[in-house]
């Protein structure tokens, strides 16, 4: 078998691929529920009941999305430009470390001046954290994709050690956590009351922020062109270098933001069960969003979704809440090979 | 000072470093050959934790020991199937599909630990396999006791690095996957399916990274946790490059490796907690990168490696 570029775009490909994947995703679900032992049509309620079903589980999925929103963004910016990424869980890490180091008591300003200085200050740690394996890369020509994965164990091993050493919360009990942020480095609940938090509008404007820088500056451009072609990027006068050690920054920047919100928005302070993959999950999220900054948004709300859903389930029903990972996983597998087909058709011979 | 030296003059920690090499070795020489026929796999993470857990526990419901590495084998073969059929015929994004493997294997593993064993607080154990003294060989000095007093698992990696050495440089299947992720369109005009020899070699190397998996609890250890593979495939993609994609080469990176992260342990338990045991933990983490580092100026990738192949493209 070969694939062929479609010459023009099939409006039948566009919806029956990505319909198929779902159906896929379904079906493959389905079998591993009824081998749990339960049936699909229920769980699949259930699941549904639990993301939607109600003002606290919608809530709660749009606050489980908020982290998402910005690692997802994270992901979607550095991929565009070819710029293999997969370290936004130790960016994420860091800026929540930022916010923690600023934000316990150390600097004391009014809100307004003191949040957007911990924002800052978060992004510039996780901007710094991906410049080295972009440094390496262009430098050295040190593949990102191992250096960014291994630094997410190097990262973790540090936060843990901060933990265990001078961010430890005196009064924690010997647990390994920081101190709690003051009040005036904290995000305000959008409905009082609810964990719902300012972090979800952050990540709604920097979404925003990233599709205008994506379509409509010349450094998005400039991404644009070298995730599509960097020799001919290059030959074109782009300096692709620059535009990569760019890239890393906004990304790391970006996936700094997650680890912020987490912390002054939802948490309050830093564990080391702050992020249970997030980092990893936002690939998932900017691929099922065809890395568009703002599909990310959707695609992290249904994703979230798919999480708070099957954990409300797995209460009820007799079925692991890892179904939630193996639903995300494989629809992350079944959608690339959607996306693929919608633009290519296979010949065979 | 002169502790921290005695250390590498101990019998014990030599063991020790052969000991925590032999996943690696597994691991690394799947990734080499997944790499030599062009294709990255990252899915390796997930398919050592599939392994770890299908070998343990066939092992667990009655099976002998060899069954367990055969059906662990097994189950990396299926998940290098899916890598193989995703990113050779249909072209998709090795660096995403990998992940989506690992995303998948390890999550499709949890999920299948909590149905087959819903009621464990603490995992279960098994016999695992026993060192077992080579006649001849171990008696010799120095040597002998370090490298052939392991378990049997042990001595099939050193098979494993002489099989793939043999078979990559001497037999023609070994031509024919190296020319696939050098100079596929040549294999193609030899009348050799280019995608038959990538998802095959994708197959094979996938079988011996789910082996390096099934190591550390049928080997290492007796029995299976969530988070036990910890990096350590992320470690053999590293291994491969510091081995410049060479079989031989890539053995002593993981037994230098594997020395080592066995030297740090010892390390941490001389200094007595002055310095925080997560700094310990980080070496392995941190040579990773700067082994990468070091090499990356002259490292000589395979030319097709990460470029789908399509039939009469040049």
């Amino acid at each position: 078998m070969r694939l062929e570029p479609r010459p023009a775009s099939s409006v039948a490909a566009s919806i029956l691929w990505p319909a198929g994947a779902i159906l896929a995703t379904v079906v493959f679900s389905s079998l591993l529920v009824m081998i749990a032992g339960a049936s699909p049509l229920t769980v699949f309620w259930l699941v549904l009941k639990g993301a939607a079903g109600s003002q606290f589980a919608a809530l709660e999925t749009l606050t489980r999305a908020t982290p998402l929103i910005f690692t997802g963004l994270a992901v979607a910016v550095a991929f565009r430009a070819k710029l293999w990424n997969i370290g936004a869980e130790a960016q994420l890490y860091l800026g929540a470390v930022m916010t923690v180091v600023i934000g316990t008591g150390a600097v004391t300003l009014p809100s307004a001046g003191l949040i957007p200085l911990i924002m800052i200050a978060a992004m510039l740690t996780g901007a710094l954290a991906l410049l080295g394996p972009a440094v390496l890369k262009t430098k050295f020509g040190v593949d990102e994709v191992v250096t960014t994965l291994l630094l997410n164990f190097i990262v973790l091993l540090f936060v843990s050690m901060l933990l265990e050493g001078p961010l430890k919360d005196p009064t924690g009990l010997g647990w390994p956590q920081s101190k709690r942020v003051i009040a005036d480095a904290q995000l305000p609940r959008l409905i009082k009351g609810k964990r719902l938090h300012f972090g979800f509008i952050l990540a709604i404007i920097s979404a925003i922020v990233v599709w205008v820088i994506m379509k409509k500056t010349t450094l998005g451009y400039e991404m644009r062109a070298v995730g599509h072609n960097a020799e001919a990027a290059r030959f074109a006068g782009i300096p692709v270098n620059r535009v990569i050690v760019k890239t890393a920054l906004l990304s790391g920047g970006l996936a700094a933001l997650a680890g912020f919100s987490e912390v002054a928005g939802l948490k309050g302070n830093l564990t080391l069960d702050l992020s249970p993959g997030y980092g990893y999950t936002g690939i998932v999220v900017a691929m099922l969003a065809m890395l568009n900054p703002l599909g990310v948004i959707a695609a992290a709300i249904f994703v979230a979704g798919i999480f708070v859903g099957a954990d409300a389930m797995s209460r009820s029903a007799n079925v692991p809440s890892y179904i939630a990972e193996v639903m995300v996983a494989t629809s992350l597998l079944t959608m690339v090979a959607a996306i693929m087909l919608m633009r290519y058709r296979v010949r065979w011979r | 000072m002169n502790e921290a030296l005695e250390i590498l003059f101990t019998a014990s920690f030599w063991v020790a470093a052969i000991r925590i090499a032999s996943p690696l070795i597994f691991a690394t020489m799947g990734e080499l050959i997944c790499e030599r026929a062009g294709v990255l796999n990252l899915g390796i993470e997930g398919i050592m934790v599939a392994g770890a857990f299908t070998g343990w526990f066939t092992v667990y419901m009655g099976g002998d020991l060899w069954t367990g590495v055969l059906v662990a084998a097994l189950t990396g073969a299926m998940f290098g199937l899916l890598h193989g059929f995703l990113t050779v015929p249909l072209g998709l994004s090795q660096h995403v599909t990998g992940i989506g493997i690992t995303l998948l294997a390890s999550s499709l593993t949890y999920f299948t630990y909590r149905i087959l064993l819903p009621e464990v607080s603490s995992p279960p154990k098994i016999e695992p396999f026993q060192p077992f003294a080579v006649p001849v060989l171990s008696d010799i000095p120095v040597l002998g006791p370090t490298l052939f007093n392991q378990t049997p698992l042990t001595y099939l990696a050193y098979f494993t690095v002489a099989a793939v050495a043999f078979v990559f440089y001497r037999t023609p299947v070994g031509v024919a996957v190296r020319a696939v992720g050098e100079n596929p369109s040549a294999v193609e005009a030899q009348g050799i399916s280019v995608t038959a020899v990538r998802i095959g070699a994708v197959m094979v190397g996938s079988a011996l990274m789910a082996i390096g998996g099934a190591f550390l609890t049928m080997s290492a250890f007796n029995s299976f946790f969530f988070e036990m593979i910890n990096g350590r495939g992320w470690i053999a993609i590293a291994l491969v490059v510091f081995g410049s994609w060479r079989p031989g080469k890539a053995l002593i990176g993981a037994i230098l490796f594997a020395a080592f992260d066995a030297y740090q342990v010892r390390l941490q338990q001389i200094t007595g907690g002055v310095i925080p045991y997560q700094i310990f933990l980080m070496m392995p983490f941190v040579l990773s990168i700067v082994a990468l580092v070091v090499v990356a100026r002259r490292a000589t990738y395979p030319k097709a490696l990460m470029i789908p192949y399509q039939k009469g493209e040049r």
